[in-house]
């Protein structure tokens, strides 16, 4: 978990992409308890209904199951539905500013294509 | 506990400190009153805690008047800047007097809070420093424990370490037990996270009351050449602008993700600097 929130954006959407980082990166694994909305709200001093409002779309997404009286636990499918979510964001989020950025500096699309085999090889090394 | 807000209004000799603001804080929440020197947010604390009356309009709590209301005002516990308590009196008999007045008071979180912020019971209220004494209003508007309990600007003196064992305290206790917490402060960038309502006062009038995140939501800044910005929010509502060597930044209503998408660089606004946009008078301009 990130130490700090940032004032620019929604705060339960951080809250949201911080739970759902935790699962893909198995930080917090299936069937786990994640942290409850007073646990977050004491953690980062935020509003805790803020702060329920990203959990319960976690729960609506079936990324999060809610046990009465118990907390809220990571479902069996999450990662594999954040996995295909994220995918599919994958080329608007990242390719598509990849691919200005290159356009602005005059980068051909086969220079980047280059560019990211050689990095490949640069982590072999 | 319901406050409603009708149409009031409350002159000073010919200056209108608050006029025609109308609204209705529904529920057990904590908000945010904001606005510039002189907005007329004290104002209105003090019309709802029952210290004055309102000139035109009126304020119902539970659908009755707060002013001279004994079952009312029992259940609302304002903590301004200064002044709160008698010079003379010790920090214990101030502690004893606000534990007959609230019938909700917690001796044992005054008593905790008490050590926490190391203030002396045999201390005369004279005698304490500007953090100190603002410590121990903290003290008393937390352990009134009062169904409205307000923050008038609670921490001059205060320092930053002991502002935030206040703001955790205040979490924690409102965790434990919703209450209707209204906080009026210049120091927004330090509790803005804290609100979940924020309303906005400007010249006496209610400028905005929405959620706090739906509002991180719905405004964001766009920076780009000042020809494209300014085309782009031709059909949009402009709070403010800021231009530097052609390129500008405008704030506007409207979605991060529709502004990047047209190539502009697009950011969230935080509620600091939307409350001194809405609040600049040039509204638009």
């Amino acid at each position: 978990m990130k130490s700090s929130l940032d004032e620019n954006k929604p705060i339960f959407l951080q809250i949201k992409e911080q739970i759902e980082d935790s699962i893909i990166n198995e930080t917090i694994k299936t069937a786990e308890r994640i942290p409850s909305t007073n646990e977050f709200a004491a953690y980062y001093k935020i509003n805790p209904a803020t702060a329920a409002k990203g959990i319960n779309e976690l729960v609506m997404e079936n990324i999060l199951i809610k046990q009465r009286g118990v907390g809220m636990f990571v479902t069996d499918n999450a990662k594999e539905i954040l996995i295909n979510k994220r995918k599919k964001i994958f080329y608007k989020n990242y390719m598509d500013p990849l691919k200005k950025e290159a356009t602005k500096l005059g980068i051909s699309n086969m220079d980047l294509i280059e560019m990211v085999k050689m990095e490949g090889i640069e982590d072999e090394n | 506990m319901r406050i409603e807000v009708k149409n009031l209004s409350k002159k000073y000799k010919k200056q209108h400190a608050l006029n025609n603001v109308s609204f209705t804080l529904e529920e057990p929440k904590i908000y945010g009153l904001l606005g510039r020197n002189g907005a007329g947010k004290t104002t209105f604390m003090d019309i709802l805690s029952g210290n004055i009356l309102a000139s035109e309009g009126k304020i119902l709590i539970n659908g009755k008047n707060p002013f001279d209301n004994q079952e009312l005002t029992e259940s609302i516990c304002l903590m301004k800047e200064g002044d709160n308590f008698k010079k003379d009196l010790k920090v214990k008999n101030v502690l004893k007097i606000f534990s007959y007045f609230y019938p909700t008071w917690d001796h044992k979180l005054a008593d905790d809070l008490i050590n926490e912020y190391n203030l002396n019971l045999n201390a005369k209220i004279k005698s304490l420093s500007k953090g100190m004494e603002s410590s121990l209003g903290i003290i008393v508007g937390l352990a009134s424990k009062a169904p409205i309990t307000i923050f008038d600007e609670p921490y001059i003196g205060l320092d930053a370490p002991s502002r935030q064992k206040f703001y955790e305290i205040l979490l924690e206790e409102y965790q434990t037990e919703k209450r209707t917490i209204i906080f009026s402060t210049h120091l927004i960038d330090e509790v803005s996270l804290l609100f979940e309502e924020v309303l906005i006062l400007q010249e006496g009038s209610l400028v905005l009351q929405e959620n706090a995140d739906t509002l991180r939501d719905s405004t964001c800044a766009v920076s780009g050449n000042t020809e494209e910005v300014e085309l782009y929010i031709k059909d949009k509502e402009v709070i403010g602008k800021k231009r530097l060597a052609g390129t500008m930044t405008a704030y506007i209503y409207g979605s991060i993700e529709e502004a990047k998408k047209q190539g502009f660089t697009a950011e969230g606004v935080p509620i600091q600097e939307l409350m001194i946009y809405l609040t600049d008078g040039k509204r638009g301009a």
